[in-house]
């Protein structure tokens, strides 16, 4: 459906985009996920047509995109601040998309009517942006962003700045949303849980290549690389040589023994599941993520079991990547 | 700057920066080149007439002594308008802008009125003109300062064990410098090249610059003169606006930035009374002038439509013909500074805008002097022509659009147009849908202010006013230059009219902006 190839952005003297190859298919969610400064949201406005590209190609179906420009190219896009236009109410938000295609008024006003129900805003066609709260904010900008049907929609961390209930809430509203109406679409995120919530399948970009592309089950059972593994939360990464050895958390077992050969040195607890860190009496250090009532407490001498499913081997951080002396938040 | 933009958003740009590019060549760079010309190669030299450097010295003394004394009048009211919230502030606020927006000619007519015999002409007269019109821009921009400045620092000083004055000279005044230096050098700058109040109040003998400049060519022909003092007189006016925009850049990153919400409070026990006392001096100082100015006008009203040796038409078709040139020079200004604005907004602010700004401070006079001198000769021979008028004071109004529509499309959040975009509108449908309407107030607030300034530009006018169609600062001038209580009466008379209409349109503009954005 959306297809990148061999995509190069230089902004400034540096490598915003270094080749980036990318397909999405049709009625798939692709989440990139990278740090601040990996690229990004160079990737998303390149593929909208607001950055140009120095090198390689978009596609749209079997449309190439070269040099046509934002407003022609179908695509949606939504940015992490909303960029609400303040001075139209709700309804002319979100039917600003179809007045420029055209439509006529009673189609556009039960478009706009059907967006707001989908989008749990029914009946508030007529407030002032001003008005609405974080939240319902979300809700106007993603409406208008669907309301020309756009063929595929780009979203730039469109939840970053929200507080973590609502937060959580939206990730599960939007992946239900995108499904029922299946819509194609590339969200960004640097956060690893949003991305594994809404993306069908997860890109890894790092410093503007992408590293690994894979579903969320996939890249935990089998991140590509020890610099991945770590960026998605694998904490117990051994690395020998130009191999590592990961291991998943949730195959790691604190049973309190006083002949242990490791002491729990921290724990915390969110929702579900507890984070244990303990340490070997040689100095190393393992986590363990524990899903019951009772942890063992820091200080307790434990027994390490690991479960050898849980252990994966990997390439050791590669350095594929050439090393970027100004590869820094600056471009995101 | 952004490589993403496609080739037809190019070619607009540089029709946004060729067209106001083009019209201040041929309007305001030509005629400059004409003065050069002229001052430089004629038979006898460059050299400055005698008498140069008095006219130096009493030009930049009585300009100093003015931003003093405009600073010490206007400081106690930006002290009360910037901390104390009270019923009728923002009347206040509009009010205090009144006098600004006063021709020079109305408020050199006012103070000759008020003035008593003996005292209206001379240099205290030309002090107190130039103390009321600028009390404005010391109010405004150190008013403002002041209301951002957040209690917090001084409340956290206080907790450390610093006292009143402690707090004021070491957290308050320092917060409020860089807004007191920008006001001082703004005043400063209107002071050195005002026009009209020392044309009519300076009385014999006291002369700067800028009347030197008209006396020797409008009044001795001596163009090779006047046009050696106009190379002066720029050179002296880039370096005082060098200063003045450096300062004023500071003036813009001041401070903590607090909202006034939070700084605004109702003024307790004796503060009450200064307050009530600074206002209450501050209102009859900015009303007494015109008070007397309507006064004096009183029973001449009818002269309006008579015949008069002044004129050689009948004073009231003054107004007619202020009005229409003052709306085509609105329009004029509107167009070529909007395009000028939307090309500067692009860049971040730097040395364009202060380039842009240059004819805000390039004298008036010289302005109408090098149209004189530079558009005498075919083809470029528009002396007859109705329109040099409209097209000088769209010049001097320019800069004051621009100075009110950058900030406001600067202020748009680009983000807004790049969604427009990708909803399917075109760059000019994004103009249309998001730049216009949100920056539709500011270019309201600059119509406004074009047309105040074009109504009552003076120095540029009296030099390319054709005699049957004068405007009323023209025709004011005129009946203040013959003798007789009666001749006095109509330029007062004259002097309340212009005075309405540019009230009028400035408070009419002031209304739309509704109070959001700072106007100076």
């Amino acid at each position: 459906m959306l297809s990148v190839r061999d995509a190069r952005v230089v902004l400034g003297g540096h490598e915003a985009l270094a080749g980036v190859d990318l397909e999405v298919e049709r009625g798939t969610i692709v989440a990139v996920l990278g740090p601040s400064g990996s690229g990004k949201s160079t990737l998303l406005r390149a593929i909208a047509g607001l950055q140009r590209l120095d090198r390689g190609s978009v596609t749209l179906g079997d449309r190439p995109l070269a040099g046509v420009p934002p407003h022609r190219r179908g695509i949606g896009l939504m940015f992490q601040d909303d960029a609400l236009f303040p001075h139209r109410d709700v309804a002319a938000n979100v039917s600003f998309g179809l007045r420029m295609q055209h439509v006529a008024r009673t189609a556009a006003a039960a478009r706009v009517a059907e967006l707001l129900d989908l989008v749990g805003l029914d009946g508030r066609e007529h407030r002032t942006v001003g008005s609405l709260s974080g939240g319902e904010r979300k809700r106007v900008a993603l409406a208008r962003a669907l309301a020309p049907a756009p063929r595929v929609l780009l979203l730039d961390e469109p939840l970053g700045a929200l507080d973590r209930p609502l937060h959580d809430r939206l990730v599960v509203e939007l992946r239900e949303l995108f499904d029922e109406i299946r819509q194609t679409a590339v969200y960004v995120t640097h956060d690893v849980a949003e991305a594994f919530a809404i993306g069908t399948r997860v890109a890894v970009l790092r410093e503007g290549s992408i590293v690994q592309v894979a579903t969320p089950e996939r890249l935990w059972a089998a991140p590509g690389d020890a610099w991945v593994a770590r960026f998605i939360g694998l904490a117990n990464i051994d690395e020998r040589g130009g191999t590592a050895f990961v291991t998943r958390p949730e195959g790691v077992v604190f049973r309190p023994d006083p002949r242990g050969d490791a002491v729990v040195s921290s724990s915390q607890r969110d929702g579900p599941v507890v984070t244990l860190r303990a340490r070997y009496d040689d100095g190393r250090e393992i986590v363990s993520a524990h899903t019951g009532l009772a942890p063992p407490a820091p200080g307790a001498r434990v027994l390490v079991e690991i479960d050898a499913a849980a252990v994966t081997e990997v390439p050791a951080a590669a350095a594929a990547v050439a090393p970027l002396p100004s590869a820094d938040a600056a471009i995101d | 700057m952004d490589p993403g933009r496609p080739a037809l958003r190019r070619g607009w740009d540089v029709a946004t920066a060729a067209i106001p590019a083009a019209f201040v060549a041929l309007f305001f760079a030509f005629p400059l080149l004409a003065i050069l010309e002229r001052g430089l190669t004629s038979a006898e030299g460059p050299w400055l007439p005698a008498g140069t450097g008095g006219l130096l010295w009493f030009t930049i003394w009585q300009a100093a002594a003015s931003t003093v004394l405009t600073l010490a009048a206007g400081l106690p009211l930006a002290w009360a308008i910037g901390r104390f919230r009270f019923r009728g502030r923002s009347l206040a606020r509009a009010l205090v802008l009144v006098p600004f927006v006063l021709p020079t000619v109305v408020v050199a007519t006012a103070f000759l009125a008020l003035l008593p015999a003996g005292y209206e002409r001379g240099i205290w007269a030309i002090l107190a003109a130039h103390v009321f019109f600028n009390i404005a821009v010391v109010t405004r921009i150190v008013g403002g300062a002041w209301a951002t400045i957040d209690p917090a620092s001084a409340e956290a000083a206080a907790v450390l064990g610093a006292g009143p004055w402690r707090r004021a000279r070491e957290v308050t005044l320092p917060q409020l410098a860089p807004a007191l230096s920008a006001a001082a050098a703004l005043t400063f700058l209107f002071c050195f090249t005002s026009f009209g109040v020392i044309l009519i109040l300076g009385g014999a003998g006291r002369a700067t610059l800028e009347t030197e400049i008209y006396n020797r060519a409008a009044r001795l022909f001596d163009l090779q003169a006047a046009a050696v003092l106009s190379l002066l007189q720029l050179g002296a006016v880039a370096v005082v606006l060098a200063v003045a925009s450096v300062l004023e850049a500071r003036a813009g990153a001041a401070s903590t930035l607090a909202d006034e919400d939070v700084v605004l409070r109702r003024p307790a026990g004796r503060e009450r009374i200064a307050v009530v006392t600074v206002l209450a001096v501050s209102a009859l100082v900015l009303v007494l002038p015109l008070a007397v100015l309507v006064h004096r006008s009183l029973g001449t009203w009818g002269a309006l439509f008579h015949e008069t040796p002044a004129l050689l038409v009948e004073p009231w078709q003054a107004a007619v013909y202020s009005v229409a040139f003052a709306s085509v020079a609105a329009l004029i200004a509107l167009a070529v500074g909007g395009l000028a604005a939307l090309a500067l907004a692009k860049r971040p602010p730097g040395a364009a805008d202060g380039f842009v700004l240059l004819p805000l401070g390039a004298s008036a006079v010289m302005l109408g002097f090098g149209f004189l001198i530079a558009f005498d000769e075919p083809p470029l021979d528009f002396r007859s022509s109705w329109w040099l008028v409209p097209v000088a004071q769209s010049l001097v109004a320019a800069p004051f659009v621009v100075r009110i529509v950058v900030p406001a499309l600067r202020s748009i959040d680009p983000q807004l147009r790049e969604v427009a975009a990708t909803l399917g509108a075109s760059p000019a449908h994004a103009w249309r849908e998001v730049d216009l309407p949100l920056a539709g107030r500011a270019f309201a607030v600059a119509a406004g202010f074009a047309f105040a300034v074009a109504l009552g530009e003076f120095g540029a006018t009296v030099f390319v006013a054709r005699a049957e169609q004068p405007t009323l600062p023209v025709a004011i001038f005129r009946f203040l230059g013959r003798p007789g209580a009666e001749n006095q009466g109509v330029a007062a008379a004259l002097a309340v009219v212009l005075a309405g209409i540019a009230v009028g349109a400035a408070l009419a503009a002031e209304r739309v902006a509704d109070g959001r954005g700072r106007s100076l």
